[in-house]
């Protein structure tokens, strides 16, 4: 009975999220909506970090160039064709014959992600620790560079706009579910075990077989395509892309919910990302009406330094609660 | 089982092995003695794989009369696949992770049946592990976290066991505890090559030893002749 506890609680989260999205879809205004999908669009950041960051143990910053990735090749290959000639009057020909629905067009960013997270995963994973970090950075402003200055795909610093709205509670909750459950099944399984091994000692997990380089590559590869659909979710949801929004600032944010949840826990970064979304989303009114902006993000820098004074190892640490897990732990 | 010959190894500029000569037969205990930094470690990571020698082969036989295969540039998962097993110094047990998901991840080439009955028969030899089964690793003590660590590392079913200091930093009692569980194993058909600071135990456990000095195999023989050696009695057994 007690095995299959984090099964009952997949089946509660399924249902539980498919009726909220039912009921939010219906009764909720556009705010609301925008809100939710940017805590599921979060939540998949944060887990999917989660699995390069907390349990393998790169620290990589490059989550937004992955999703810039993403989102750019989803937007592409979704844009109207009748609006093309408008936005964009230079684009190649011969990338006019690709046009996918959204959802093909999501999975094709996924892997374009993916795709250049191995590519990037090659010279990049030689590296450890701060080297990593610097080296992801500088990948992100590879991107911005490119995106910038590729204007006849992507209009430059323009960004592309006038997507269409696809994103909605449906899609987003339909990726949290599937970015969830399928870092859940890495975590508990062999291979998992390895990508928790190199992080504790990449040496002693060396000498027992384990493969470092691909077990590193394929953490980062496995984040990077859920940063490319979450980068896809992203475009069409606020349907816009500037190549500034994927920022340093945006990868600091996901390492925040990362770090706070606890790095290795899946369900600290769900709660987290929850939380974080949502703080800084309540905190505008207050921003607005009083014209002291950036009041979330003071919230959100206390709370991550009282977190790391108190509970240095996140929410969770590397566990997953027993609310989540039962009491039997493998 | 095992020949090293003439292997050179160099860590960056630094030439750390000159021309190092070893044999190990099936089914001996044989130790590796010698001051620090006299490349004893460096032997052993050169022999799994996770430093490469610039000179020399190492002829790895799993099975006697088989023909002798080359690991000296096997990346080192082919070659704990192929029977041998590191227990790297210091431990290096994975501490956030549970003292049987330690096990497993000794486990880590297999996909048999048998992994849960080998992790009973761990359990079995080291009670304490299968009473805290389910705690972090990080949370034994020194003594335990060995017993993980040596218990973790026959779980790749080795034919050939490495061990860097197991002795390293433990009380005297738990030093003789791990020592006679190491005489059973090999028992069991388990060749081991052991590295060790303390030489008084390593030479009454092994039955050859050779003799590491500044990267050069200074001595070899038979573990009781290096014990009655009056050269070694003064440098490595305090005997005046």
């Amino acid at each position: 009975m007690e095995m299959n506890r984090p099964r009952y609680s997949l089946a509660i989260m399924i249902i539980s999220l498919t009726v909220f999205s039912f009921l939010i879809e219906n009764m909720a205004n556009d705010y609301i909506l925008a809100i939710v999908c940017f805590t599921g669009i979060n939540i998949v950041l944060a887990v999917s970090l989660n699995l390069t960051n907390g349990f393998t143990g790169l620290f990589s910053l490059g989550h937004p160039a992955f999703m810039a990735v993403g989102g750019y090749i989803t937007a592409l290959l979704t844009f109207p064709a009748e609006k093309k000639p408008l936005f964009l009057p230079d684009f190649p020909q011969w990338l006019d014959s690709f046009h996918l629905p959204f959802f093909p067009a999501l999975l094709v960013g996924g892997c374009g992600a993916a795709f250049v997270a191995f590519l990037v995963g090659i010279s990049v994973l030689r590296l450890k620790g701060h080297y990593l970090a610097v080296a992801t950075m500088g990948f992100i402003i590879i991107i911005q560079v490119l995106l910038n200055n590729a204007d006849t795909i992507t209009r430059g610093p323009l960004g592309l706009n006038g997507l269409e709205d696809f994103t909605n509670t449906y899609w987003v909750s339909g990726w949290v579910i599937v970015t969830v459950y399928i870092c859940w099944k890495i975590k508990f399984s062999s291979l998992g075990r390895s990508m928790l091994a190199v992080r504790e000692d990449e040496m002693a997990a060396n000498a027992l077989g384990v493969n470092l380089f691909s077990t590193r590559s394929f953490a980062l590869i496995v984040g990077a395509f859920f940063a490319g659909i979450a980068g896809g979710l992203w475009g069409h949801l606020i349907t816009a892309l500037t190549p500034g929004s994927f920022s340093l600032l945006m990868s600091f944010n996901i390492i925040v919910m990362v770090v706070v949840g606890g790095t290795g826990s899946i369900t600290g970064s769900v709660l987290a990302a929850i939380i974080f979304t949502l703080t800084i989303e309540c905190f505008r009114p207050l921003e607005e009406n009083f014209g002291i902006y950036g009041v979330g993000e003071i919230v959100m820098a206390l709370f991550l330094v009282l977190v790391l004074i108190f509970k240095p190892s996140g929410i969770f640490g590397t566990e997953e609660p027993d609310f989540v897990m039962g009491k039997h732990k493998p | 089982m095992l020949t090293v010959e003439n292997i050179d190894v160099h860590r960056g500029k630094t030439h750390v092995l000159h021309q190092i000569d070893l044999h190990v037969g099936h089914g001996e205990i044989i130790a590796l003695i010698g001051a620090n930094g006299a490349g004893k470690t460096t032997t052993l990571k050169t022999i799994s794989g996770l430093l490469r020698p610039t000179k020399g082969k190492i002829l790895y036989t799993p099975e006697a009369g088989k023909a002798p295969i080359d690991i000296s540039t096997m990346a080192p998962e082919q070659i704990v696949g192929a029977g041998i097993s590191q227990c790297p110094e210091g431990r290096g047990v994975f501490a956030q992770l549970s003292v049987k998901e330690n096990l497993l991840v000794g486990a880590y080439l297999r996909s048999d049946k048998e992994i849960e009955k080998d992790i009973q028969s761990v359990y079995e030899m080291f009670p304490i592990l299968g009473e805290r089964s389910t705690q972090a690793a990080g949370k034994l003590s020194g003594g335990q976290q060995m017993m993980l660590a040596l218990g973790r590392s026959l779980m790749s079913q080795p034919k050939l066991l490495i061990l860097d200091e197991p002795s390293l930093g433990l009380a005297p009692l738990i030093i003789e505890t791990i020592f006679a569980m190491l005489q059973k194993i090999n028992s069991q058909g388990v060749t081991i090559l052991i590295v060790e600071q303390n030489a008084v135990m390593a030479l009454d456990l092994s039955h050859r030893a050779y003799v590491l000095e500044t990267g050069r195999v200074a001595l070899s023989g038979l573990s009781s002749d290096l014990a009655s050696n009056p050269q070694i009695q003064k440098s490595y057994l305090g005997v005046e």
